[in-house]
C-alpha cells in the first residue's frame, strides 16, 4: 500500500464526482425527500415516526451508497482503465482505499445533512444522544459503500450491479428487523438475520431511539457494522484479479 | 545482451480456445518492433501477456530478465490499451496529473507530454468531448508519463488524421533511439514499413518474424502487405 496512490485516487474520484453535480445533488436531496415524505405521512401519530424514522435513517443513506459506488466501480472496469493501473505500480488496496475514502466522505456529509433534517426540520425525536444517531447513519453509509466496491466485482454489465440491490439488500431490508422484530421471526430466519450487517444497523438506531443512557449493546452494534464494512474492502482487493486467465 | 521480450512456445488457451499457439520469438532492446495481422490473430492476447494481464498457459514469456506479470515489471512496462482506458468525466490534464502521481511523477512530466501528444489547445477539456483521436493521445500521454524501458501499444493510431500519424510515428521512433524498446501492434500493412523489426501473426500463429528488408527480401515482394499475402499462401 503506498499512502500517495491511495490519496491520489481519492482525489481523482472527488475530481470525477465534482464533474456531475447533478448526482452529487441526487445524494442529498433524495434521502432527505424521502423522510421528509415519512414525516408527512406519520405526522398523526408522530410516535410512529419516532419508532421507524430513525431506522429507515440508517437504510437510506445505506442503499444509496450501495448503488452509486456499485456502478461508479463497476464503469472502472469496464472502462479499461482499472487493468491499466492494475499494470502499473499500484496496490489493490490503493484503488479501492481511494474509493472509499471517497464515498465515505461523502456518505459521511449526506448522513449529516439528513439526520439533522431528520431531527431539526421533521421533529424526529430520539431519547438517546443525537451525536450517536448521526454516527449509525454515516457508519451505515459506509458499510453501503463497501459492499457495493466488492459486489461490483460480481458484476459484468451494468444491468447487473443494478439487480444486486434486490437481491442483496431488499432481503436484509426485509429481516432486518424493521418489519417484524428479529426475535419474533421463525427460527432459521432469525439466524440468518443476525449474520446480515443491515440488522446491527437497524438495531443500533432502535436503541438510540429509545435509550437514554446508550447500552453496550449499542456500541456492539455499530463495531459489528464496522467490522462488516472492512471485511468487504478486503474481500473487494481480494477479488480484483490483475491477470485474466 | 539479453532480449528485452523473449516468448518461448508461448501458449494461451482461453475457455477453451487456443489463442496463441507455440509462439517463439526475441525482441532486442532499443528495437521498433510492429505486430502486425489481421483483427483475431491474437495481437491484443500477447500484448496483453506482455504487460502481465493475461495468464499464460504454457511455455515461457521473459521480460527483462523477468517472467511477464512480476511485480518488479510494473514500473519497466508501459501498456495503452486500444480503446483509449482514460477517465472520460476528467478533462485531460486531470487525467494525466492522477496518473502521475500514480507513477510518482509530476506537474513538468505532465505538461512536457500534453506538448509530446499535441494536446495544449485541449488540455482542460473533459475527455468525454473529445475526439477519438484525441482521446487516443490522452491515453498515449499516460504511456509516455513513466519511464517504462518497454511500451507496449495497442493499435495506438487507429482513426487519426495522417499527418498526426506521421508526427506519432517520429515519436515513437525516437523514443526507439533513446534506447526504449517499442511493441505496436496495427491490422494498418503500411504502418508496417515503419518499423525496424515486423512480427506477422495469424490464427495465433507466427507467421514470420525478422526485419522488414529481410521479409521483403525472403518473399521476393516490395510491400509488407504483398510479403504478408504471399506467406498465407504459401502456408495454404
Amino acid at each position: 500500500m503506498h499512502p500517495r496512490m491511495t490519496f491520489a485516487t481519492a482525489g481523482r474520484v472527488l475530481r470525477q464526482l465534482l464533474h456531475d453535480p447533478r448526482t452529487i445533488g441526487l445524494m442529498f436531496v433524495v434521502p432527505s425527500v424521502l423522510l421528509g415524505l415519512l414525516a408527512w405521512m406519520y405526522s398523526g401519530t408522530s410516535q410512529l415516526f419516532d419508532e421507524i424514522g430513525a431506522s429507515l435513517l440508517g437504510i437510506f443513506p445505506f442503499v444509496i451508497m450501495f448503488l452509486i459506488t456499485s456502478i461508479t466501480t463497476l464503469r472502472e472496469r469496464t472502462s479499461g482503465t482499472l487493468e491499466r493501473l492494475l499494470t502499473m505500480p499500484t496496490a489493490k488496496l490503493d484503488i479501492l482505499l481511494g474509493y472509499a475514502l471517497t464515498f465515505g466522505f461523502i456518505a459521511a456529509l449526506q448522513s449529516l445533512v439528513v439526520s439533522l433534517l431528520a431531527v431539526h426540520a421533521y421533529g424526529l425525536h430520539v431519547a438517546g444522544p443525537e451525536w450517536f444517531l448521526v454516527l449509525v447513519a454515516v457508519v451505515d453509509a459506509l458499510l453501503g459503500t463497501t459492499l457495493g466496491l466488492f459486489v461490483s466485482a460480481f458484476a459484468t454489465t451494468e444491468f447487473q450491479a443494478v439487480q444486486f440491490l434486490p437481491a442483496l439488500i431488499f432481503p436484509q431490508f426485509l429481516l432486518c428487523g424493521l418489519l417484524v422484530p428479529v426475535a419474533k421471526l421463525p427460527r432459521v430466519l432469525h439466524d440468518i438475520a443476525n449474520c446480515l450487517p443491515l440488522t446491527y444497523a437497524v438495531n443500533a438506531m432502535q436503541r438510540v431511539s429509545v435509550e437514554t443512557k446508550l447500552s453496550v449493546a449499542a456500541y456492539h452494534d455499530i463495531l459489528v457494522v464496522l467490522a462488516f464494512a472492512v471485511a468487504a474492502v478486503l474481500l473487494g482487493a481480494a477479488t480484483l484479479r490483475r491477470q485474466t486467465k | 545482451m539479453h532480449d528485452a521480450i523473449l516468448a518461448e512456445r508461448l501458449r494461451v488457451v482461453r475457455g477453451g480456445k487456443m489463442i496463441l499457439d507455440d509462439l517463439s520469438f526475441g525482441i532486442e532492446p532499443g528495437k521498433l518492433t510492429g505486430l502486425i495481422g489481421p483483427s483475431g490473430a491474437g495481437k491484443t492476447t500477447l500484448i496483453r501477456a506482455i504487460v502481465g494481464a493475461q495468464k499464460i498457459t504454457a511455455g515461457k514469456l521473459i521480460i527483462l530478465g523477468e517472467p511477464a506479470g512480476s511485480k518488479n515489471l510494473r514500473p519497466k512496462v508501459g501498456y495503452v490499451t486500444q480503446e483509449p482506458a482514460v477517465y472520460g468525466d476528467l478533462t485531460t490534464r486531470q487525467n494525466l496529473l492522477y496518473f502521475a502521481a500514480i507513477l510518482g511523477k509530476g506537474r513538468v512530466e505532465v505538461n512536457h507530454v500534453i506538448k509530446r501528444v499535441d494536446l495544449q489547445d485541449q488540455s482542460s477539456q473533459l475527455v468525454n468531448s473529445l475526439s477519438g483521436g484525441q482521446r487516443a493521445r490522452v491515453s498515449l500521454g499516460v504511456a509516455l508519463l513513466s519511464d517504462a524501458r518497454i511500451l507496449v501499444l495497442d493499435e495506438p493510431t487507429v482513426g487519426l488524421d495522417p499527418l498526426l500519424r506521421e508526427h506519432l510515428w517520429a515519436l515513437f521512433r525516437d523514443l526507439a533511439r533513446n534506447g526504449r524498446t517499442l511493441l505496436i501492434s496495427s491490422h494498418v500493412m503500411d504502418e508496417a514499413e515503419k518499423c525496424d523489426d515486423l512480427l506477422l501473426l495469424r490464427d495465433g500463429r507466427i507467421l514470420s518474424f525478422s526485419t522488414r528488408h529481410e521479409l521483403l527480401h525472403k518473399t521476393q515482394t516490395r510491400s509488407v502487405e504483398a510479403a504478408f499475402l504471399k506467406l498465407v499462401e504459401d502456408k495454404a
